[in-house]
């Protein structure tokens, strides 16, 4: 292992992390807006929406990001949609994301007592009161741990972005193999990267679920 | 269908060779998950043993798949070892390695889960009984931890055959790389066969892997 080249490198690999964090943190963000208003509309058992969604998050969650990414960066052009690769990036985590949260709170939002809601709606709340006051964040806090996996399943599935030429860190790490054959610094590199991005969110991710557990009622 | 370019996959052999990149996924993914739920049946148990060193190695290997995406791994596994060993592993060998540790750390976290599932006073109730430790094991644990184990094993085989589809990268010839070698081809004849081809790809994962987590949904909602 040469120290001189891993000093030389790392300017590249940070600029890398912080892309791959932006679109990785874009697509998550997407993917929470999505679970959360798809799991309400479930919910609510919305006609038409709640086929729909379905659908979507059967489609979703049985075929792998990369095939999807092929399908948005490489299919949709042809008929006239064009997308630059990081809004297909961020799309693509945005809508396999969404459809695990989807489910994730969904189960979270059915675990709540209907007791809650109706003692809510007897104390005289509106429905909305009670959905975002009473119901939402029971069902979150118990959702946190489902959410937590999710998103470190979404960073990690970060490294397939540079397929559709995203200067991620996999990208990079492949990148420099190519032109100055310095394997084993990539290698060490790119495992060090990841840790620093994804053992934080781990790390927070089981103090989080240590907190919330707390917030549970009964047990 | 000119227009949408999945008349391509009805020229020549094509289809037949789409299905066969599709069947290199699927071999792959059985065989790692076969090896994996073997391996990590016995990971699970040592995970629930009382002595803390094995504990704590088990859950920093744990630790080390969850935060490590796939994709890094086989990097390290097909480029890493060729520098560091000088060993030549072939691509299936090492995208095999790869997801038999991976699939095991997942199926040894499942099979701990559900035997720390089974609740304390099964074994008091089996030890009241005269059972001695092996049979309480074996009639009454083993067989309830079978139970939760076996759906969430299942929707392990689906996500091993979702992330076989990574194993592109490092050169083997699968349904991608196959599609993507078809629209190589056929760029004159068909421009648009990029839409058709991959569009078709996206199914063929879809109708892969779809029944499969309908039938462990179906057995969850039957035995849980």
């Amino acid at each position: 292992m040469d120290i001189e080249v891993i000093r030389s490198y790392i300017p590249l690999y940070n600029e890398a992390l912080l892309l791959t964090f932006k679109i990785g943190m874009l697509g998550i963000l997407t993917a929470f807006i999505i679970g959360l208003s798809g799991a309400a509309a479930l919910y609510f058992k919305v006609p038409v929406i709640g086929k729909i969604l379905t659908a979507y998050i059967e489609l979703f969650r049985n075929t792998p990001l990369l095939v999807q990414l092929f399908f948005i960066y490489f299919a949709l052009p042809k008929l006239g949609i064009r997308i630059s690769a990081q809004t297909c990036g961020i799309m693509g985590l945005g809508l396999i994301g969404g459809a695990y949260m989807i489910e994730t709170m969904r189960s979270g939002l059915e675990s709540i007592d209907i007791i809650q809601s109706e003692s809510a709606l007897s104390l005289g709340m509106s429905k909305g009161q009670v959905f975002w006051n009473i119901i939402l964040p029971q069902a979150i806090s118990i959702s946190i741990p489902g959410i937590m996996a999710n998103v470190i399943f979404l960073l990690k599935e970060t490294s397939v972005f540079s397929t559709i030429s995203l200067m991620d860190l996999m990208f990079t790490a492949k990148d420099l193999i190519g032109m100055y054959a310095k394997t084993i610094e990539c290698l060490f590199l790119l495992v060090v990267y990841y840790l620093i991005m994804l053992l934080p969110v781990s790390i927070l991710g089981s103090v989080v679920e240590r907190r919330v557990r707390y917030a549970g009622f009964g047990d | 269908m000119q227009g949408l370019g999945i008349d391509v996959l009805f020229k020549g052999t094509n289809m037949l060779r789409l299905l066969k990149g599709l069947w290199v996924s699927v071999e792959i993914s059985l065989i790692s998950v076969v090896i994996s739920i073997v391996l990590g049946l016995i990971v699970g148990v040592l995970m629930t043993s009382k002595n803390g060193a094995l504990r704590l190695l088990f859950r920093s290997y744990l630790e080390v798949v969850r935060i490590m995406p796939q994709m890094v791994l086989l990097f390290i596994v097909y480029f890493g070892t060729t520098r560091v060993f000088g060993i030549n592993i072939s691509a299936e060998l090492s995208a095999i390695i790869v997801f038999v540790f991976w699939g095991t750390a997942e199926m040894g976290d499942l099979v701990r889960g559900s035997i720390k599932s089974i609740p304390r006073i099964q074994y008091d109730s089996a030890y009241a009984l005269g059972m001695n430790k092996f049979q309480v094991h074996f009639y009454i644990v083993f067989p309830q931890t079978i139970r939760r184990l076996l759906p969430l094993s299942i929707n392990l085989v689906t996500r091993m055959i979702k992330t076989t589809s990574l194993v592109m990268m490092i050169g083997i010839v699968e349904v991608l790389k196959v599609a993507q070698q078809i629209i190589e081809a056929n760029r004159k004849a068909s421009p648009n066969a990029a839409f058709g081809v991959f569009a078709v790809v996206f199914l063929l994962y879809f109708i892969v892997c779809w029944p499969i987590s309908r039938f462990a949904v179906k057995l969850e909602k039957r035995w849980v």
